[in-house]
């Protein structure tokens, strides 16, 4: 999935075809995790109950102050391609680290709670869990990790446009390669969205 | 090699050299070139298998190989033959190679990445024959990896179903770098409705391995995370559902047949209106029935599961959508036929295995009709009907349609021409063979022969024996067909650009094909297939 940044390399010269192709990459991001909301809401529905427990184990604060950082951190992606467009390469640098610094602060508090109360997959205390809360926090770790890993690839990409940025191979004719890297991160963004009212607002 | 000015795709140019050059080219005729030896080395390898499963089933040869090895067989051979052959099948080879020529085009939209859907290619392949070796040893669950026992079996499912992913990816990218080729690259002149239908049947498929292959990602990844660290999901035992597994692999699994089929259909959707000298008969009917296949072939995934106890009203609704998707299909067959009336046939050897098709496709589909029945469904499931009819559809349609765009564009690919006697040769024991090995498929279907069983009872044994010596005579026939091949890529006369009298715009260039495809990119004024029998095409 990292190949998201580097797929459009040569071809930035036909801009409209390099969008083309990334917002057919980012349909197939999308879908991937569809499979997963079609399981949830399918468990959901078998499992209302315990869905509705397993969901006020989740501590909300921390989900939503997830959400803050994600979201503030699409704002700075947006403005590092503005000040691209226009030229200003320091800004456009100050804003991919502060985008990648929000990134890290985002996964670095996920799982260690849940965790720390012995509810990971496998363990003891949750296979004594009824069904449906099981079931629950495999999804809620599988999802979430799954966030995790593109949160990850995202970030991967981001160091490789600042790199770019840094030796001019991106510049205010050039851009499409930090667009496509945006429209990556907003959508890591967007899914997380969706799972916070999912797990952490469930109850 | 060439034609005497430009050099061509076959000599090295590069800065790299023989073996290195060919893997490191961002050029898609030899990335083309790449798909096609090493897909049809794993054809080989898959055959190879299924002749040893077929040996096992008649009595002398029956202690060949273990019912623990026999399950292994079965297993690798689908996940080959899907996963390495029939699934990337035509886009990757012909549509890589030709999608830019029949275009107008000097390459397709991303030529890098289209490399690297080699490389995943190559490592999902390497990754699948790992697990062969690794762990447990080779999976036994069947191709389809069905919970829960893929979750209990203590066979190398992980690294197997990883394979699988990795495969995903490859498929992905290159739908991702076709629709966007069609959308961006025709050539001045080249409207939609003027693009030959080969590039519209791979743009059709470039959407379904866009919007299939995903679920089957995410349902992989589910089940390999199921057998590390026991999420649930699909685990009834953690109060998991297997039935949302079926569901989760066929919203891929049964799109992934149309993957295979609608590129062999354009193909053949080539080569008739060439050898019947007239346009294509129903253009627009072709074209969009590719379309309309693709989408409703995304909504039929549940009549594999119609005894897995779904409810009466889903079974009936899926059983509609399954008639309805023979429709354009139907389509098709109806206006390849119209093509060929009253058309002036060249009777060539591409022609013959187009037909071959045309023929064996038609009973694929009516068997698959059969089965969308409900009442017949119950019968013939997971018995040897299915197997024989997916055979059917799979290699009498896919396998034949390759056969066919390789006799049809092998002149055009190296700039020389095989022996026409000798295709036509292996023709018959292809066809015969066939017929005996599937066909009697079909009839122990029908009698309750199950699939999958390592024995059998007397009652089925003479079915059997028709069917195993129908797979000697196939392999014969196979084994000359591809002797030709080989024997004409070194020793054949020289084609010319255009050996058929085609006049889509791939015989417009060289054979085989300058790196930059055309000298000039040509404009395009008229409707594809349109012959001036005036002027000599």
């Amino acid at each position: 999935m990292s190949e998201a940044g580097t797929i459009h390399a040569e071809e930035h010269h036909d801009y409209f075809g390099a969008k083309l192709g990334m917002w057919l990459f980012l349909l197939t991001e999308v879908l991937l995790f569809s499979g997963l909301f079609i399981a949830y809401s399918y468990m959901r529905a078998r499992y209302p109950v315990d869905f509705h427990h397993a969901g006020s184990e989740l501590n909300a604060v921390i989900g939503v102050a997830n959400t803050f950082v994600l979201l503030t951190s699409s704002l700075t992606m947006a403005l590092a391609i503005v000040a691209i467009q226009r030229g200003e390469r320091a800004r456009s640098l100050l804003c991919l680290g502060i985008t990648m610094f929000l990134g890290l602060v985002n996964k670095a508090v996920e799982w260690t709670a849940e965790i720390r109360h012995g509810m990971y997959p496998g363990s003891p205390h949750l296979a004594a869990q009824p069904p449906g809360e099981q079931v629950f926090f495999g999804l809620y770790f599988t999802m979430t990790g799954l966030h995790g890993v593109h949160v990850v690839a995202g970030l991967g990409v981001l160091a490789v446009m600042t790199a770019l940025v840094a030796r001019g191979r991106i510049d205010r004719d050039r851009f499409i390669l930090l667009e496509n890297s945006g429209l990556y991160w907003h959508l890591v963004d967007v899914i997380w969205i969706f799972l916070l009212p999912l797990f952490y607002l469930a109850a | 090699m060439s034609a005497g000015h430009a050099a061509s795709y076959l000599d090295d140019s590069g800065p790299r050299k023989g073996i290195l050059g060919w893997v490191t080219s961002t050029d898609h005729k030899r990335i083309g070139i790449l798909y096609l030896y090493s897909t049809l080395t794993f054809f080989a390898v898959g055959a190879g298998i299924g002749i040893v499963m077929r040996l096992v089933q008649l009595a002398p040869f029956h202690h060949l190989v273990t019912a623990q090895t026999y399950n292994a067989l079965f297993t690798f051979h689908g996940v080959l033959m899907i996963f390495l052959f029939v699934i990337p099948g035509l886009p990757p080879v012909f549509g890589n190679f030709m999608l830019p020529l029949l275009i107008g085009a000097r390459d397709v939209a991303f030529p890098r990445l289209n490399l690297y859907s080699w490389y995943f290619f190559i490592a999902g392949a390497l990754i699948a024959l790992l697990s062969l070796v690794t762990g447990g040893g080779p999976a036994d669950t069947g191709w389809t990896f069905y919970v829960p026992f893929s979750l209990r079996t203590g066979t190398n499912v992980t690294m197997a179903v990883f394979g699988a992913f990795i495969l995903g990816f490859s498929s992905m990218l290159t739908g991702i770098n076709f629709i966007t080729t069609i959308h961006r690259m025709r050539a001045p002149g080249m409207t939609w409705l003027r693009m030959p239908l080969f590039p519209w049947a791979l743009y059709a498929t470039g959407w379904i391995q866009i919007l299939a292959t995903p679920i089957l990602a995410i349902t992989l990844v589910l089940v390999m995370l199921e057998r590390i660290v026991g999420i649930g999901i699909f685990d009834p035992a953690k109060g998991g559902d297997p039935l949302l597994y079926q569901h989760l692999f066929w919203i891929y699994s049964h799109p992934a047949v149309y993957i295979m089929i609608i590129p062999a259909m354009g193909a053949v959707t080539e080569i008739l209106p060439t050898f019947a000298r007239r346009t294509i008969f129903g253009y627009k009917a072709i074209a969009f029935s590719s379309v309309a296949i693709a989408a409703v072939g995304s909504l039929v995934w549940a009549h594999h599961m119609f005894t897995s106890g779904m409810s009466p009203f889903a079974n009936m609704l899926f059983s509609l959508l399954t008639m309805v998707v023979a429709v354009p299909s139907a389509i098709k067959v109806f206006n390849w036929t119209a093509t060929l009336y009253k058309g002036s046939i060249d009777f060539q050897p591409p022609l013959l295995y187009a037909l071959t098709f045309i023929f064996l496709f038609s009973i694929g589909g009516l068997t698959g009709v059969m089965q969308g029945a409900l009442a017949v469904n119950v019968h013939v499931h997971d018995t040897y009907f299915i197997v024989g009819h997916f055979h059917y559809v799979m290699f009498g349609g896919t396998g034949m349609g390759f056969f066919a765009a390789l006799l049809y564009w092998f002149p055009k690919m190296f700039g020389r021409m095989y022996s026409k006697r000798a295709a036509y040769v292996a023709w018959f024991p292809i066809f015969i063979g066939f017929n005996m090995l599937y066909f009697s498929m079909l009839v122990l279907g029908l009698q309750g022969m199950p699939r999958r069983y390592y024995n059998h009872l007397p009652m089925f044994d003479t079915g059997h024996e028709v069917a195993t010596v129908g797979s000697w005579i196939l392999v014969l026939g196979l084994i000359i067909f591809f002797a030709n091949l080989v024997v004409a890529r070194f020793r054949g006369a020289k084609a010319g650009p255009n050996p058929w009298g085609g006049v889509t715009l791939e015989w417009a260039t060289a054979s085989p094909p300058p790196v930059e495809n055309f000298e000039v990119i040509p404009t395009i004024t008229e409707e594809a297939y349109t012959f001036h029998p005036e002027s000599g095409t």
